[in-house]
């Protein structure tokens, strides 16, 4: 059952001087009910910002997102608020994004409060339900968020999403900032979490490995664009566009004869700025396979294979 | 080959409102000339503090050197050196890139001027012959366009491009050392792999020794000669690339390979995680310090800390499992036992 479904949907930014910053440019993808779908891309390929826009956190230019069956964007704040309920958001950075002077269970309880969901001491009960949910103490429930790693900080960050019992949770990258060591940890926490609560998952990340263990489906973007979507599995090892294929190519391999063996296809220059996107295709700047049809038009996500659809000249060709 | 660079017990404490910090606590090892060094280590292990330290870039109010510690370049002891005779060896014979290369650059400085601002101060350059110089480096660290580009601020550079700024100033006066402290953490994949083709490629070309600092055992693999493996302040395992990642010893390095997923590790099945944080180094463990969180802990181990096993000439590791007297234990990275 489709829980979400996003339909051309664009986010332009106005910096200023009649400039226009297309940072979400025309992205369609739907997420089914209890499934992870992992979104990445180059820091500016707007995963970030559609995460958000899908939260109406940004107002949406264009185009429309569809939550169980309401449309988010044009909906009446009474609905959003209901909308809010259900929908939530893990943040990247757990140093910024927890208020320094609220108590951890001030913090969590928040959306409890804002909807008057529990009170007294069943607010507390739920505080302490939820800090046991994410592996901290209870007595955790009464200091300040720099009494805690970064790590901790990341599952009060997580209790403070479950805590209004969301059925949907946007994870912007949730574990970039933290050890290696310790980003297996919260791995493992969203996992358990996502089985015991039937949760859905729109798991934006850089660290391609990690996005392949915890993803049913993975979308790759580039530049505001969508470029393929496909089973992860799938996606890791049939990649169709020339940009997964490099992106695929650049995760360092832990293994020193294969990495001094494979030679990999290196990637030249770097990505454009949104606010001058080369015209038609947006990699075909930095593409090896680069036609003259790819500078006029930019090629739609077709099906290539069941499930698996890809946006690149390359496969009208065959 | 020869050690350009020998550190001998260096102990490095932070004094804070809340007490000692013993950030580094009895760190030994060597750099050979020509050598890339990698230093693996999660936050707070002294990765950093241990890096900064060979060029004397702590600060003095704080920072407590131990008495004993010695960083011996080419023979002379640069814990002793004085503040001017530093500055000839900061950035003309060892010099560094930050891991933010948006903060390590003067905002209000064109980046040509910052480049050739240490080829004018260590090598006496004109400024004419230093921007010729500038614009040879800027070349070298693939920048489009030098010419155009040697007059840009860096706001005007996306990260990558900064970085490469940061390692063209480093290489400007052809250092005998460079020390790259996690220069590709804060950037993209594809970055990355660019970034460290250019330092691999650079380190053969001009023949500098390198020690990289870094979290991530995966980059390393392909470039590094050798790799040490740091917790709480210790070095926990030395050896060259393959003895670390083909017959690695010790549990926290089996920790840290087994953290990676692989390819054909089963989809949302439970990763290997480590449990709990690395010690509090205000209050150090009297015994090894990874004890806690150690699946192979064993008495000995709370009560006393390891010495260094040296297993070849170029292996080391700091574990009891390596007592003739400790049980068997499989590694789980060759599947052998011990």
């Amino acid at each position: 059952m489709r829980i979400l479904e996003v339909k051309n949907l664009k986010k332009h930014f106005f910096p200023g001087g009649g400039e226009v910053l297309k940072a979400v440019d025309g992205v369609s993808f739907h997420i089914d009910k209890g499934e992870t779908l992992g979104l990445v891309g180059e820091s500016g390929c707007g995963k970030t910002t559609t995460g958000r826009t899908i939260l109406n956190l940004h107002e949406i230019t264009e185009g429309r997102v569809i939550f169980d069956g309401i449309d988010v964007g044009a909906s009446r704040r009474g609905v959003r608020r209901e909308l809010k309920k259900r929908m939530q958001i893990i943040f990247q950075d757990p140093y910024a994004s927890l208020n320094p002077r609220m108590t951890v269970g001030d913090i969590i309880a928040e959306g409890i409060d804002i909807h008057r969901m529990y009170r007294g001491i069943k607010r507390q009960e739920r505080v302490r339900e939820l800090l046991d949910l994410v592996g901290l103490n209870r007595e955790h429930a009464g200091r300040f968020p720099h009494e805690f790693s970064g790590g901790q900080r990341q599952r009060i960050g997580i209790a403070r999403a479950l805590a209004i019992e969301p059925e949907f949770i946007v994870c912007d990258e949730p574990i970039s900032a933290l050890d290696v060591s310790i980003q297996a940890q919260i791995v493992n926490l969203l996992i358990k979490l996502q089985k015991e609560l039937g949760l859905t998952y729109l798991f934006i990340a850089h660290d391609l490995s990690m996005v392949r263990h915890i993803s049913d489906r993975v979308g790759v973007m580039y530049l505001g664009r969508l470029v393929e979507v496909a089973e992860s599995e799938e996606l890791y090892e049939k990649p169709n566009h020339p940009y997964t294929q490099v992106l695929l190519g650049s995760i360092p391999v832990p293994d020193p004869k294969t990495a001094r063996e494979h030679e990999n296809i290196e990637i030249t220059g770097e990505i454009p700025s949104s606010l001058c996107p080369p015209s038609g295709c947006p990699f075909r700047t930095r593409c090896r396979y680069a036609m003259e049809i790819c500078s006029v038009q930019n090629p739609p996500l077709k099906e290539v294979t069941k499930g698996h659809y890809s946006a690149c000249h390359l496969n009208d060709k065959k | 080959m020869e050690k350009i660079l020998e550190v001998r017990d260096l102990g490095i404490s932070f004094h804070t409102y809340a007490g000692e910090v013993e950030a580094v606590r009895g760190v030994s090892f060597y750099l050979k000339r020509g050598e890339l060094l990698a230093v693996v280590g999660e936050s707070g292990c002294g990765k950093t503090v241990t890096s900064k330290s060979i060029m004397k870039l702590l600060p003095d109010s704080t920072v407590e050197i131990k008495k004993g510690s010695e960083v011996r370049f080419e023979g002379r002891d640069i814990i002793k050196l004085g503040e001017r005779e530093l500055e000839k060896v900061r950035g003309k014979e060892i010099s560094m890139i930050f891991q933010d290369p948006m903060t390590s650059l003067n905002p209000t400085m064109k980046i040509g001027d910052q480049i050739g601002e240490s080829l004018m101060i260590h090598k006496k350059l004109s400024r004419r012959e230093a921007r010729k110089k500038t614009l040879e480096m800027l070349a070298m660290v693939n920048i489009p366009d030098p010419e155009e580009r040697i007059d840009s601020y860096p706001h005007e550079f996306s990260g990558g491009m900064r970085q490469r700024v940061m390692i063209a100033i480093a290489l400007s006066c052809e250092p005998k050392i460079l020390i790259a402290d996690e220069p590709t953490t804060a950037l993209d994949v594809t970055i990355q792999a660019q970034i460290m083709k250019l330092i691999k490629n650079l380190q053969k070309k001009m023949g500098t020794s390198v020690i990289l600092v870094t979290h991530d055992l995966g980059v390393v693999a392909g470039s590094a000669d050798r790799v040490q493996v740091m917790y709480a302040g210790k070095v926990v395992e030395r050896g060259t690339t393959d003895e670390i990642y083909y017959n690695p010893k010790h549990p926290y390095t089996w920790a840290l390979l087994k953290s990676v997923p692989g390819a054909g590790s089963q989809k949302k099945s439970e990763l290997y995680s480590l449990k709990g944080t690395p010690p509090d180094l205000m209050n150090p463990p009297k015994g090894c310090p990874f004890a806690a969180r150690c699946d192979y802990c064993m008495s000995v181990c709370i009560e006393r800390e390891p010495e260094e096993t040296v297993s070849s000439g170029t292996h080391g590791v700091r574990c009891w499992l390596q007592h003739p007297m400790s049980p068997e234990v499989k590694n789980p990275i060759t599947g052998g036992v011990r």
